[in-house]
């Protein structure tokens, strides 16, 4: 069954009779309905290209948001072989909102962390719905810095609705851990490729995606409050989200003209959860070519591009 | 119509109109309720002299303070591009910020100056929580990276008092990213082994403790301010339950480690010669009254000017 989002409604409808018509014709044999359903699909389709080609920004919000859309761990399992986990901070627990380890990319060994907010409800709660705890930041910590002894490049697959908002988390030093976080992906002498495969919520995200590359699905968003968040605070009223998503420029074509992010990737169309196969070998392709650019680079090198590129960052605005 | 109401009266108006009497002669402390008289307020840094309540001080009050004879050279620092978003919610970006500048006198949400404090010399940024939250705009991560610049440049540590809200919604991703270039900042100074010093004050939130704010060598708040990644609303609707008392206050965080040392604002400026001292290998300071940098440097070029124009007449 699919999940419908609410600005699909009427494809819900067109897609239902087809539904409908073939099920009919399955109980009684006499009826050719061939034709027609092929008519209704032709023009669902139509449909889903047009609803899909012209997405505002909070229906890119809500497509980003979208359950059935590949996570992380989807990504992990097509993209790269010998995915071997490493858990735990080394200090207090092991957060399963960010899942990463040792793992080999086109054969080259790398890192690779993320984070994964599960598929069903068991899963999700595992995985606290993508909200890492300072662990799971501390746990990026640790990863990043073995990266650096060995020399691997550390591969991000950020997906977050946000740091998770809990009194554990702020007693354990939140803030602290997003702060070191970012400042290592910062540090090390080995190249960060970053990937918002949907949410890139706020200074959640930030800790992950501070990379030499960032690339985007073409329907994720990235951005530093939710629209309900900002449009609560701004417009006093958090059904404005509409008008927030619009002003706050979370998209990966706004991202891409405010050189914030380096390349958005196409999405199949009707979204990615519409052809996880595609959407996945699409990302595969731009990790392949982000780890081009920036081959041949020494250490130094690849830690003075990258600052430079977050000193240059915002000097132009999107009238450029 | 005589003389009276043409001549006299306007004169005696003037008379009592040109006594410049401040708007608030007594203020309330929010605390306590007692009511303290401002000049004493003011020479108490804006802390309560009754409950030890710290109020809100601007960063020149309290670089006025802070410095020696209150004497500090303001940084310049790069303006960024305006509204780079074209932001617009209930009101237009710009016009919000005419509307804080008008408010606060300043053009932006953080003050960064030179100076001495205990004839020891550093940079100091300060951020004001009147100017929009103390929002974390690309100006203020230009105003971080402009101190951390100088610092490293006149090899002096810098001492940083943070109080924000957390990064500016209304420059979107643009303040998000100013955590990544704040921590570059911060990482110069690491590298050329200087002291960063972190005064966290009431309130330092989100973003803002998610990069600089947390990333001192030594950290140190202001009793009783609230410091923390997310808003205890926010947590209390996330987990439906009551938070404990003092959450995410300077005590609670400073119990659960996360912090140095919680110092009252009247002791700050001597704790920070102290420290910054002792991270320097400098001698420790003097201690007593000294006179004003101004008053001795002042007086040599004087008189060593004098005879250099007998010389040439």
């Amino acid at each position: 069954m699919t999940n419908y989002l609410d600005f699909e409604k009427p494809l819900a409808e067109i897609e239902g009779k087809a539904e409908e018509l073939r099920s009919m014709a399955r109980q009684n044999e006499e009826m050719d309905v061939a034709d027609e359903a092929a008519a209704l699909d032709r023009k669902a389709g139509e449909l889903l290209e047009e609803l899909y080609e012209n997405l505002t920004p909070w229906r890119k919000c809500q497509v980003a948001r979208h359950p059935d859309r590949p996570h992380c761990q989807d990504y992990i399992e097509a993209l790269f072989t010998e995915f071997t986990p490493l858990a735990g901070d080394r200090n207090f627990a092991d957060d399963h909102a960010v899942m990463g380890g040792l793992a080999r990319f086109n054969d080259q060994p790398v890192v690779v962390i993320g984070q994964e907010k599960g598929n069903n409800t068991k899963s999700r709660i595992e995985r606290n719905f993508g909200m890492a705890r300072p662990e799971g930041y501390r746990k990026a910590i640790r990863l990043m810095e073995m990266a650096d002894k060995f020399n691997l490049p550390i591969i991000t697959l950020v997906d977050t609705p946000g740091a998770y908002p809990g009194k554990g988390a702020e007693e354990r030093g939140q803030s602290e851990a997003i702060a070191r976080s970012t400042e290592k992906c910062l540090q090390v002498g080995v190249p960060v490729i970053s990937v918002i495969i949907g949410e890139g919520g706020s200074g959640g995200a930030v800790a992950l995606a501070t990379a030499n590359k960032l690339a985007m699905l073409e329907h994720s968003v990235y951005s530093v409050i939710t629209p309900e968040g900002c449009a609560s605070i701004l417009w006093k009223n958090s059904d404005k989200m509409r008008e927030a998503a619009e002003a706050l420029r979370l998209t990966a074509a706004d991202l891409l003209q405010l050189g914030v992010v380096d390349r958005s990737i196409r999405e199949p169309k009707g979204g990615a959860h519409r052809g996880a196969e595609d959407a996945i070998k699409a990302v595969g392709s731009a990790i392949s070519e982000m780890l081009k650019d920036v081959e041949g680079m020494d250490r130094q090198q690849v830690i003075n591009a990258r600052r430079q590129k977050f000193m240059s960052m915002g000097s132009k605005g999107l009238a450029a | 119509m005589n003389w009276i109401t043409n001549y006299v009266r306007p004169r005696i108006n003037s008379i009592f109109s040109r006594r410049e009497v401040p708007e608030n002669l007594w203020s309330k402390c929010k605390e306590c309720g007692t009511m303290l008289f401002h000049r004493e307020l003011k020479d108490n840094l804006n802390v309560c002299t009754q409950c030890d309540h710290h109020m809100a001080i601007s960063p020149r009050d309290r670089f006025l303070a802070l410095f020696d004879g209150g004497i500090f050279v303001e940084i310049d620092v790069p303006t960024p591009i305006a509204d780079p978003l074209q932001f617009k919610d209930q009101k237009k970006y710009p016009e919000r910020m005419k509307a804080a500048q008008k408010k606060t006198g300043e053009a932006e949400a953080m003050l960064v100056a030179e100076g001495e404090i205990g004839r020891t010399p550093i940079v100091a940024c300060a951020q004001d929580f009147s100017f929009m939250g103390g929002s974390m705009s690309m100006y203020v991560g230009n105003a971080i990276v402009a101190a951390a610049e100088r610092a490293v440049e006149l090899k002096r540590p810098l001492v940083l008092f943070s109080a924000a809200g957390g990064a500016r919604m209304q420059e979107g991703i643009l303040g998000l990213m100013q955590m990544p270039r704040t921590t570059i900042a911060v990482q110069m100074l690491k590298e050329a082994g200087l002291p960063y010093i972190v005064v966290l004050t009431h309130p330092t939130t989100g973003g803002v403790t998610a990069s600089y704010a947390m990333l001192g060598d030594v950290q140190i708040a202001e009793p009783n301010a609230l410091i923390g990644f997310a808003g205890a609303r926010v947590i209390e609707q996330t987990i439906r339950e009551k938070l404990p008392e003092g959450f995410q206050r300077a005590e609670y965080l400073l119990d659960h480690g996360m912090l140095d040392r919680v110092t009252k604002r009247t002791d700050m400026r001597n704790e920070l010669i102290t420290i910054v001292r002792m991270l320097m290998d400098m001698p420790p300071a003097i201690v007593g009254d000294l006179p004003a940098p101004g008053a001795v440097e002042e007086a040599a070029p004087a008189e060593a000017e004098e005879p250099a124009e007998d010389a040439k007449a």
